[in-house]
């Protein structure tokens, strides 16, 4: 089969099956990429999950378009990562126009009315995931606290101040930390 | 215009949602709020949905508020913009830039970004909880049925790490509260 054509495939497959995105997902590549196609090996998968906590956006997308570009360089990159998007957009857009109708259902609004409540208990125990995984050193909990403290305050009051705004300033404070220190030469001292 | 509002939002999301799909829901929140897409309400129903079908969060939530407020178009536009930056960047990381993670400064302003994240998601957290309880701050209700419902799923959640001493799944979580909703509420 054409690789373009498996790589979209394969990865149509796994957007369609895995559920919850995020770490599901690499179980799922690293079995279809990894074991069965054997298109990357399973350093190169350690390499890019350590790459996508690194880099912004969705972790499955990261490693589709890392097994992609490997296999058939720019054009598989994009296959691959197509593949990835299509099935979820398809539901999604299903989902998008029938989903208002539905709401008009007194028993589905109070079904949302209960998943609401679970979502907000999802968003805090992911939280709690994160921050146990934490470095337990002064300066990055000190971030942490602050940012929960102000981003709280900027909720409160519906301050027009964005998440962005708070993350590009505590970039600047950790850069400036580590310049005044001297910056020790110290590599890849973000990683566990 | 509409797509070019959807393009930049998005892509500033795509930029920036660092930490997976609940480090990207504050900042969807912040962009869907500050142009008037969608109700708080709506957004957090469509949390729900997306955790609940496949594929990544970040991508379902695109899509859906594209398609909201434009139609097929702005989904499509949407959703490429929210995937375009990681495409670009792990492109650059794997072709060019072999060892541009690995420098000192790039390590530092990442141990700044990172905790910020953690951070910002807590609030996120913390403050849904609480404004589906109690209201919110300013004027504080309390929503009874809610505080059941939140005490149920806790209770839930807890029991069943205890029980089969794995995490209970988030569709899981999502299934209870949907029955909790229909039995709490529909009294």
């Amino acid at each position: 089969m054409n690789i373009l054509l498996d790589l979209f495939l394969t990865f149509a497959k796994i957007g369609f099956f895995t559920f919850g995105g995020g770490y599901a997902m690499i179980a799922m590549i690293e079995n279809s990429c990894v074991e069965r196609k054997q298109w990357i090996s399973h350093d190169e998968m350690m390499n890019v999950t350590v790459i996508a906590e690194s880099t912004p956006g969705p972790i499955a997308i990261n490693c589709a378009t890392f097994t992609g570009y490997k296999k058939a360089g720019f054009a598989g990159a994009l296959a691959a990562t197509l593949g990835m998007i299509i099935p979820s957009f398809v539901i999604i857009y299903l989902i998008s126009m029938l989903l208002d109708n539905f709401l008009e259902l007194t028993i589905i609004a109070n079904a949302f009315k209960g998943i609401k409540i679970a979502v907000g208990i999802l968003i805090l125990d992911a939280a709690i995931t994160m921050i146990k995984k934490m470095h337990n050193k002064k300066l990055p909990v000190t971030i942490m606290v602050c940012s929960a403290i102000i981003m709280l305050i900027i909720n409160i009051f519906a301050w027009d101040f964005s998440s962005i705004s708070l993350m590009l300033i505590a970039s600047i404070v950790s850069l400036t930390v580590f310049i005044l220190n001297g910056a020790p030469d110290q590599k890849g001292g973000a990683k566990k | 215009m509409i797509y070019l509002d959807l393009f930049l939002g998005f892509l500033k999301v795509g930029c920036f949602a660092f930490g997976g799909a609940y480090g990207a829901i504050p900042l969807i929140r912040d962009v869907v709020m500050s142009y008037g897409w969608l109700s708080d309400e709506m957004l957090t129903y469509m949390i729900a949905v997306s955790e609940s079908t496949p594929g990544p969060i970040m991508v379902n939530l695109a899509t859906y508020i594209g398609s909201s407020q434009a139609g097929f178009p702005g989904a499509v536009t949407a959703t490429l913009a929210v995937v375009l930056p990681s495409f670009l960047i792990i492109l650059l990381v794997t072709a060019l830039l072999k060892t541009a993670l690995k420098n000192k400064y790039v390590q530092a302003v990442l141990r700044g970004l990172k905790p910020c994240v953690i951070g910002i998601v807590l609030a996120t957290g913390i403050y849904m909880v609480f404004t589906n309880c109690f209201g919110t701050v300013t004027a504080i209700n309390v929503n009874i049925q809610a505080v059941i419902i939140t005490a149920l799923l806790l209770t839930s959640m807890s029991g069943y790490k205890c029980l089969v001493k794995k995490k209970l799944s988030p569709v899981l979580l999502i299934v209870i509260s949907a029955i909790a909703g229909i039995m709490v509420f529909g009294v």
